[in-house]
């Protein structure tokens, strides 16, 4: 298992000072809320989930973020109980989940199609899960009215759901499942079928309602940047395995494996060897960057081991003139794209390599006064800090 | 979901259980040698050989073949036409009309269809003097009639669910309507058509009432003579002849089910190897 | 393409729209033909006279076309108004009996793995392919008195009940229970295949999201796959208890004369009696009867197929 709990030992004030305020940080004294201990799923000969482990606090919003076909919606399955682990057990609040029904379990899901019932209005969705609880008919009827403020969808209580728009029928799926007071929520792709405008609205209105009623959610997500805007922390996967557990920063920044690096953001990725090591230094043999490049070091380096390195794109300064300093390359202009708010730069090195450059666009310039053009000689350079050494 | 639905698959048993019980029974009393046909007698084929030496079943077997070959391609044209006229000609003049026409044959009580057929002939034949006797013609238009309506459902709901856009590209691409329909539309509909044509085949197979009524002297399909027969009473000779029957389409339909099964596995894994290489 | 500038008047005239109208115009001509006018003339003879002529009957007399007379026997000799309740009475408990056979059949169906559902499908459509006189034949051979079938159930009956209730077999044959264990038998297919068809369809995440709101597995059967299973349930009983209340075969090969049914009434009038107005009378009676069901089925089918034209679009 790779870097389950800890990940890479970041430097924490620089973290912290990112991180979205978020319950006691993992390694403080409070007993974990849910707890996967693990857990593996097969379905026939094929490993869905592979002994995944996790603990998650109460009143974290955790992603699993990964690929079609990682485990995360098995994972989420079996946290909801639709399917059984083929190992491992499932906690919730102390108590030992992993053979109880779904309809026994503190547990509710907001499904990726929503799963509304077509043939009952609004109301009678929402109001779906209370008949099994033990509250009277005006009970139920306040609660309705409640979630239905809370999403704000009163008007719209007597309509069937294919007389709803798409985003509406979102707030109906979430305000149905929390209707019931979960302990646990969980999220499958919540928000994969709004348009871009209305997610990144609807991004806030769910940590706002999270906020509001304090429940517990575990969203599963393959959208990156949905799960780092959203979650306290969140947990890479790939082929049923955790690749990496920690807050949007740390995994962004610190990632711990060559996988990471590239499923979280886009990285410019090298070979090297590890030519020396002084202090929180290191030399590393790039051939590809046609020499050495200096990078902060990571403990256990040696010379003459192989190593990756990576450099994010929006880390690599741009410039025309040679600048001061370490890790200064020399490439030519292939392509450029312009974004608006930055641009983004194929810059081919002497070795053939072909790297990418985010460059910020802070002054307003007309379409000839640009930092480089087409076919432009140019210097990059990047800070040693910025250099990400991997190991896996 | 994980726990068996034990209570279903019981159902199923005994529904299927239901359903081939009968048909088992008759198929061994087939082989019985007492005339008794309830009483088992022990083993023997005689029935079959009694069988296959009659005349009569020979004939009346033959006839109805050609009855159903004949109706069954007629129907199968004028089936597609329909269906097509329904999904493609969005508007045209008694156009509800005409799809009531279409609906109203497949739930008509078989015995109404009957008689009003007859008495259809029976009057053509006063006023135009046509058809002059029942028989072979007077069967066929009828068996054309009532197996059209199949072919239509059938043909209708693949249009629908086939994709407009195709004949549309081929139109965007040059072709004019006919040739859309010619190049694209019926080769896309083909499937159907097969499957609307072995309907109306084994309906026009298998007609009693519609034929009883619209037949007439000399003209006696498999059907109508095995009506006859076991009006009497259970006899050993059509046991042996439903035999071979429910083994003829047995032996089609495991055929059939075979070369679809095969077919969809291998979509599937074409599907599978097309996903693969495109990632 | 080209060819059309060579061809004649009937080619141009073909490609441009004489295919749209003979596609339309073929199929509807002989359907007004062959099935229109004949009921257009059933209608007819049911206000005629007979006559000892042949054809038996006369659309004059002493009241042309207007002669009720038929109708009036219609609802004064109780035969056919016992051969209507007999009809409706079997169609209806067939109807229902194979909806409580069919419906768990057809849900089994949709729980079982994909290669075994194809083959348990070909078994269902596999009897609707073989011949329907055979299929009824086949429990003529196992109802008799004398077969293995009736004897099984006599032991058991014998077992059962007290010593003076003792039989030496079930008498099951030519009775109203041998017409509705046949029809059921027969017309089972025709439940399960549409029930089928629409349990196919329903997503089943509706379901994990019914139990995860706490539903148990009957409760969630109720809430959920049953209202959303209705179009099925009503196609399925209308392609039984239409087909069965005009039912011919059945009654005439395992049913009782005591109980006329309707479809041996119109057969044994039009047939024996030659009375052909009358058979047209208790025919268009019949239909009336129908009318409402089958037009409650077309209007089904048609807004299906509304939906699937729709979202083909």
């Amino acid at each position: 298992m790779t870097g389950t709990e800890a990940g890479i030992p970041a430097p924490a004030a620089s973290v912290a000072a990112f991180a979205r305020p978020a319950p006691p940080l993992p390694g403080a004294k409070v007993p974990p809320f849910i707890r996967i201990k693990g857990v593996t799923k097969r379905f026939g000969t094929f490993t869905a989930v592979d002994g995944v482990s996790l603990d998650i606090l109460k009143g974290e919003i955790f992603s699993l973020l990964g690929g079609s076909g990682c485990g995360k919606t098995t994972l989420l399955r079996m946290l909801a109980g639709f399917e059984a682990p083929s190992e491992g057990r499932i906690f919730i609040d102390g108590q030992d989940m992993t053979d109880l029904p779904p309809y026994e379990r503190p547990v509710n899901m907001m499904f990726q199609s929503y799963a509304l019932f077509p043939h009952m209005s609004v109301e009678r969705n929402i109001g779906y899960g209370l008949k099994h609880e033990d509250m009277t008919a005006s009970q139920r009827r306040d609660r309705v009215r409640e979630m239905l403020d809370l999403v704000q969808l009163t008007e719209f209580s007597h309509r069937k759901p294919h007389q709803i728009s798409g985003g509406q029928r979102q707030r109906v799926a979430l305000a149905r499942s929390l209707a019931k007071q979960p302990k646990l929520l969980l999220l499958d792709e919540p928000l994969a079928a709004l348009d871009k405008k209305l997610r990144e609205h609807t991004q806030f209105e769910l940590m706002d309602i999270q906020d509001k009623t304090g429940t517990t959610f575990i969203v599963v997500t393959h959208d990156q940047e949905e799960a780092m805007t959203l979650s306290s922390r969140l947990a890479v996967m790939d082929k049923g395995r955790i690749m990496q557990i920690g807050t949007a920063t740390e995994v962004y920044e610190y990632p711990a494996s060559r996988f990471v690096a590239g499923f979280i953001g886009s990285v410019n990725a090298f070979e090297g060897t590890v030519r020396g090591v002084s202090g929180d230094l290191a030399e590393i043999a790039v051939p590809e960057l046609g020499g050495a490049v200096t990078a902060r070091a990571v403990p256990g380096l040696g010379p003459g081991q192989p190593i990756a390195l990576a450099v994010r794109p929006e880390k690599i300064a741009l410039s025309r003139s040679r600048p001061e300093g370490v890790n200064v390359i020399a490439g030519t202009v292939r392509d450029l794209a312009y974004f608006g708010k930055d641009s983004l730069y194929r810059i081919a090195l002497p070795s053939g390599r072909v790297l990418s450059v985010n460059s910020v666009n802070a002054r307003r310039h007309g379409e000839h006064e640009r930092v480089a053009d087409w076919e432009d000689a140019v210097w990059l350079s990047f800070d040693p800090a910025a250099a990400i050494l991997l190991k896996d | 979901m994980n726990r068996r639905p034990v209570f279903l698959i019981t159902m199923l048993a005994f529904g299927f259980a239901f359903f081939y019980i009968p048909i088992l029974s008759m198929m061994v009393y087939s082989f019985n040698a007492s005339r008794l046909a309830t009483v088992w007698g022990g083993f023997s084929t005689k029935w079959y050989v009694s069988l296959l030496s009659n005349r009569q079943v020979l004939t009346a077997a033959v006839l109805s073949i050609k009855i159903a070959l004949l109706s069954a391609t007629f129907a199968t044209i004028l089936g597609t036409m329909a269906g097509i006229a329904l999904a493609r000609f969005r508007r045209f003049r008694g156009r509800t009309v005409f799809s009531g026409l279409v609906t109203a044959p497949l739930v008509m009580p078989e015995v109404i269809t009957g008689i009003a057929s007859l008495m259809l002939f029976i009057l053509m034949a006063e006023w135009i003097g046509w058809p002059a006797q029942r028989g072979f013609t007077t069967v066929t238009l009828a068996h054309i009639t009532f197996s059209m309506v199949f072919v239509t459902t059938i043909v209708h709901s693949r249009l629908v669910q086939a994709d407009a856009a195709i004949e549309e590209a081929a139109m965007d691409l040059g072709s004019r309507p006919w040739q859309v329909m010619r190049d694209i539309t019926l080769p896309v509909i083909a499937p159907a058509i097969l499957s609307g044509w072995l309907l109306a085949f084994t309906i026009s197979l298998d007609d009693v009432v519609i034929t009883n009524f619209t037949t007439g002297p000399g003209t006696t399909t498999l059907p109508i003579l095995i009506w006859s027969k076991v009006k009497l009473g259970v006899t050993p000779d059509i046991n042996a002849l439903a035999t071979i029957t429910v083994l003829i389409v047995g032996f089609g339909v495991a055929i059939a089910g075979w070369l679809l099964n095969r077919a969809e596995k291998r979509r599937e894994a074409d599907a599978h190897l097309a996903y693969q290489e495109n990632r | 393409m080209a060819a059309a500038h060579h061809d004649g008047r009937w080619a141009r005239w073909f490609n441009r729209s004489g295919w749209i109208r003979i596609t339309i115009g073929a199929p509807y001509l002989w359907l007004i033909l062959f099935f229109l006018l004949p009921f257009v003339i059933v209608m007819a003879m049911s206000f005629a006279t007979r006559t000892p002529t042949a054809p038996p009957f006369s659309f004059g007399g002493e009241h042309p076309l207007l002669n009720t007379e038929h109708y009036a026997r219609l609802v004064q000799d109780d035969l056919y108004i016992r051969a209507y309740l007999n009809s409706i009475l079997n169609a209806a408990a067939a109807t229902v009996l194979c909806l409580l056979i069919g419906y768990p059949m057809a849900l089994g169906l949709t729980r079982v793995g994909r290669a075994w559902r194809n083959v348990l499908l070909m078994l269902v459509i596999l009897p609707f392919w073989t011949s329907f006189l055979l299929r009824v034949y086949a429990w003529m051979g196992l109802m008799g008195s004398n077969s293995w079938f009736n004897k099984l159930l006599t032991a058991g009956w014998n077992l059962v009940v007290p010593a003076d209730w003792a039989l030496r077999s079930i008498p099951m044959m030519n009775s109203g229970f041998a017409v509705a264990l046949v029809t059921v038998y027969s017309y089972l297919p025709f439940m399960i295949l549409p029930l089928y068809a629409t349990l196919e369809k329903l997503d089943l995440t509706l379901n994990e999201a019914a139990m995860d709101l706490g539903s148990k597995p009957f409760a969630v059967f109720r809430d959920v796959t049953l209202p959303l299973s209705v179009p099925g349930i009503i196609a399925g009983s209308l392609l039984v208890f239409i087909p069965a209340s005009g039912e011919l075969i059945i009654p005439s090969l395992v049913g009782s004369s005591a109980r006329p049914m309707i479809g041996r009434v119109i057969s044994d009038e039009f047939a024996s009696a030659r009375d052909w107005p009358m058979a047209s009378a208790v025919a268009v009676a019949l239909l009336l009867l129908l009318v409402v069901p089958m037009m409650v089925y077309t209007h089904f089918e048609g807004k299906s197929h509304a939906r699937a034209e729709g979202g083909g679009r």
